[in-house]
């Protein structure tokens, strides 16, 4: 299928989201689409799969112009789409997911469960996507969930185009290599693939053709020869730095000590499980992982929110067990959570009450139990202009900001007090490439001046970035301890409770991974 | 003049010169605020579409109006003059009921009523007013923490018996033994709003559920006591508690000019605990962890916010305006002795007091005037009206105003700006 799109533009009142934008996908070619949040991709691809109607401009479908009501017309033209967020019936078996909306019956309402093992296998085995027809989708890891969700794209009438919206944002490494790897096949089958992300390396590894927007305009169209910086300036629209400047880390005293620490959920799962580290002043300790594997679970235990079952945790030489979580944050404790929305901000609140949050009964911010509105102001403003927060004034809401400042209003709560050591979890998830470059380049300067720093990051592209060493957590366990310099595969197999070294099958079982590494 | 309200006009298309009703004057402005679904004119129009439901099942239940109807297509006339007589005497003796009696204005004009006569439509509005100010707010505060208080009732009856007991069992001076009589019923108001705040706090147990429960035990705990010979009436044979001392009574504020006139100083004391309750909220250190922790528990604890002890001391803080609405009671209009009936359902009005007034203390203050007017104007207008209608009434309202997608709809308002307000509590 050769898609073309002319001078297709989307108005929301007076707001233009996408501003005409030409942009033509020829067959068999993977094309990423690449820009900032809030550039206008969600908005242009909204338009292709039917969500939303053009303003103006028209879609072109091999030379034939095209007008989708519904994602009903797309699927029908032979667009397939795979959103960020799946959409999967969580105990629905994997073919019942795939025919979910065109479901194969004997006639009368009867399904068929046959037909749709069938079909699964058919397309699984013309594209080499391996799947488990039987298998609950729930209990499938996440790449392979995404594997069914683009078995369910494929599986449309005459699927030729396929839509991938930000597919490496929850994948391990292997995963990524993988997913690559399958987009590659599919391309060659004759697949055209609209690519949607703002990770430059996979881009470059996969892709045909890019198109860079920027504020709903297509500002580049590059190839993939071009550098990562060349990419990262046309997202921008200034030149940024991806590489972070930072001077060898000069470890102090040690800042945090967990020691056996045990955390067992309510389900009875040890979600962490006699786990050890231990972060000095002045560096910074990348905790790589995949989600899910205990991090969660250690940064709120290090806050006092989830309490050990066995272990100790001690800040600054000084055990904190049964130190409330505020006492721990007057002590200088920092402490960005991986999930802004929920942990981070009262999105309701204004930005100010934000940048207080944590600070709101501490003089000169409140005396004799009343809020000082003109000190909160006064704060406020002088962290905005620090941060460099975008908001229109400190009485705006934290929901009317886009995902970068809100991050940065967590940044600006957090490092205008004194602090003594940092937990900053997912720093830069959900944020722009501009606002990333801040929060790093703020995070060093946190370490030199002697903050001892856990970062918690799903991307081994921002450890790579920032740590002065990595631990791996596994299984709620740290699985290794390696120097910055440690290649991607090593990191990759610890990652997913393998051995460090490759000879090991990956079939592994958790204890010959934990005594492998230690 | 235009300057400051040109904001639209460079997307719209250059408007020619000849029409200047294209230009954003004030009455377009004021034009498109009508006619946008924003909370203002969500009440102003659930109060209108209340009265128009009422007015329909008004005609639908008076017998005359309806037989009228058998013979609509022979002679309409007659329908709808019944009609129209019946919904205007309606709702003009509501008013009369509420705010001013037009037969005594005539007599006090003629010189045979004093000014006091023709000020008790609106010193009953008041009286019942005054109760439901102190629920809504008790409601209305809860609600800003995420917590749904159903249990006003019983903080309310715990309330009044708080008081009574100290208005007649302290022999003191009325300077001492009124201010201590009316904290004595806060604080017994605080003391069961805290119960369902700790059960939150320590298992997990829904406010709801708990409070709802706790209405029952307060109501049957009242029957008990009042059985007592400490609480019992020694005067009296029926289930009627003791009257409490005249030290212990709070002074009416209009009863210099006619004894019969009841509205009394916990009018003022109400006032003064709706700006008490928007000052705690607005600006106390208190208040800023109420809302943070109703807007969002996890990142108020993620702050070091202590969510239990802010469940219990809301719950507290509620339970203790409730309570002084129990006080305003007993030693109200009720000083005489309390019975089992004296509650009434202050306590529930509440919680659809506060659902008007959007959580908001003025909002309250004003919703709490409304339904006191519609109180006193449905008890003094029967038997000619229905007093069902004025619990009708409030319940449409209330319904239209939590439904705010109705009134959009069915008046075809836009959308404002920010989407709809609608008000809702955490977890339920």
């Amino acid at each position: 299928m050769r898609l073309e799109l002319k001078g297709l533009t989307k108005k929301f009142g007076s707001f233009t989201a996408d501003d005409d934008i030409d942009l033509v996908v020829e067959p068999g070619q993977i094309h990423a689409v690449l820009g900032e949040n809030g550039a206008g991709k969600s908005t242009l691809m909204n338009m292709l799969y039917g969500i939303l109607q053009p303003t103006s401009g028209e879609i072109l479908i091999d030379g034939e112009p095209v007008a989708f009501s519904g994602p009903g017309d797309a699927i029908a033209a032979g667009i397939g789409m795979v959103h960020q967020h799946f959409k999967l019936v969580g105990p629905f078996s994997v073919a019942d997911n795939v025919q979910l909306g065109r479901e194969h019956t004997r006639g009368a309402g009867v399904l068929s469960a046959r037909a749709a093992r069938k079909a699964v296998l058919d397309v699984s085995e013309q594209y080499g996507l391996r799947l488990d027809p039987d298998a609950v989708c729930e209990d499938l890891p996440v790449g392979v969930q995404q594997r069914v969700e683009i078995v369910k794209a494929l599986s449309g009438p005459k699927t030729e185009l396929l839509i991938l919206d930000e597919p490496t944002a929850v994948l391990t490494p292997a995963e990524i290599t993988e997913l690559l790897q399958i987009m590659r096949n599919l391309a060659e089958a004759g697949t055209s693939i609209l690519f949607i992300s703002h990770k430059l390396k996979e881009v470059q590894a996969v892709a045909d053709h890019i198109t860079v927007i920027r504020r709903g305009k297509v500002v580049a169209e590059l190839e993939p020869t071009a550098s990562e910086s060349e990419m990262a300036s046309a997202m921008v629209g200034r030149a940024v730095s991806l590489q972070v400047d930072k001077t060898p880390a000069r470890p102090g005293e040690p800042r945090l000590e967990v020691k056996d620490l045990t955390v067992v959920s309510d389900a009875g799962v040890k979600v962490l499980d006699g786990l050890e580290l231990t972060v000095h002043s002045g560096e910074i300790v990348g905790l790589a992982g995949v989600e899910g594997n205990g991090q969660t679970e250690l940064a709120r235990a290090i806050l006092g929110l989830v309490k050990p079952d066995e272990g100790h945790i001690s800040v600054d030489g000084a055990d904190v067990h049964g130190r409330p979580p505020a006492r721990r944050i007057a002590d200088g404790l920092g402490y960005i959570p991986e999930d802004r929305g929920r942990d981070g901000l009262v999105s309701e609140f204004s930005v100010a009450e934000n940048i207080v949050l944590n600070q709101y009964r501490d003089a000169p911010y409140a005396k004799g139990g009343v809020v000082d509105a003109a000190a909160v102001h006064k704060r406020a403003v002088d962290s905005i202009a620090e941060f460099d927060i975008r908001t229109q004034s400190p009485d705006e809401t934290a929901s009317s900001l886009s995902g970068g400042n809100q991050q940065k209003v967590i940044i600006a709560r957090e490092f205008s007090r004194p602090r003594r050591f940092l937990v900053a979890a997912q720093p830069t998830r959900g944020v722009d490439v501009g606002a990333t470059e801040f929060i790093h380049s703020r995070l060093i300067a946190e370490r030199d001046t002697g903050t001892g720093v856990l970062l918690i990051s799903s991307e081994l592209d921002e450890i790579y970035a920032l740590a002065d060493r990595i631990a791996v957590i596994y299984n709620g366990r740290i699985v290794g301890e390696v120097a910055p310099d440690t290649p991607r595969e090593v990191i990759g197999r610890l990652m997913v409770g393998a051995s460090a070294t490759p000879e090991t099958p990956e079939t592994s079982t958790d204890e010959d991974a934990d005594g492998g590494d230690r | 003049m235009s300057d400051s309200t040109t904001t639209e006009a460079p997307a719209e298309p250059p408007a020619p010169v000849e029409e200047p009703e294209q230009k954003p004057n004030f009455m377009r402005v004021f034009g498109r605020y009508l006619t946008e679904a924003n909370s203002v004119m969500v009440t102003v129009y659930s109060l209108l579409l209340a009265f128009l439901i009422g007015a329909i099942l008004l005609i639908v239940s008076d017998e005359y109006t309806r037989s009228t109807f058998s013979y609509f297509f022979a002679r309409p006339q007659d329908a709808l003059q019944a009609s129209w007589y019946l919904v205007r005497d309606s709702y003009l003796s509501l008013f009369e009921g509420a705010i001013l009696n037009l037969n005594t204005l005539e007599s006090y004009q003629a010189g045979q009523a004093d000014f006091g006569n023709l000020l008790r439509p609106l010193s009953e509005t008041l009286t019942y007013a005054t109760p439901l100010i102190f629920t809504g707010l008790a409601v209305g505060l809860a609600f800003r923490a995420g917590l749904f208080n159903i249990g006003a009732q019983g903080q309310l009856i715990f309330g009044m018996m708080g008081a009574l007991i100290v208005g007649f069992s302290l022999d003191l001076p009325i300077w001492l033994h009124l201010p201590i009589a009316i904290i004595a019923g806060g604080l017994a108001g605080a003391a069961l709003g805290a119960v369902p705040g700790v059960l939150k706090a320590s298992t997990g147990a829904h406010e709801v559920i708990s409070s709802i429960m706790l209405n029952n035990i307060a109501a049957l705990f009242l029957v008990w006591a009042l059985g007592t010979s400490f609480l019992h009436s020694e005067t009296k044979s029926d289930l009627v508690s003791k009257p409490v001392d005249d030290s212990a009574v709070l002074p009416g504020l209009l009863s210099s000019l006619n004894p019969s006139l009841r509205v009394n100083l916990a009018l003022v004391i109400g006032f003064a605990a709706a700006v008490f309750t928007w000052w705690l909220l607005s600006k106390s250190t208190f208040g800023f962890r109420i809302r943070a922790v109703g807007f969002n528990e996890h990142a108020a604890a993620t702050a070091g916010m202590r969510i239990g002890s802010t469940y219990t001391t809301t719950m507290a803080a509620a339970g203790a305006l409730a309570g002084l609405g129990g006080a305003a009671l007993a030693l109200g209009v009720s000083s005489g002795g309390i019975t089992t009936n004296t509650a009434l359902d202050y306590g529930f009005s509440g919680i659809t007091v506060a659902l008007l007034g959007r959580a908001n203390p003025g909002g309250i203050v004003a919703s709490a005037l409304l339904f006191g007017a519609l109180k006193a104007g449905a008890l003094s207008a029967q038997p000619d009206v229905p007093v069902d209608i004025s619990t009708l009434l409030q319940a449409t309202i209330v319904l239209f105003i939590a439904a705010p997608a109705l009134v959009k709809a069915i008046l075809h308002l836009r959308t404002p700006r920010g989407g709809l307000v609608t008000l809702e509590a955490k977890g339920w």
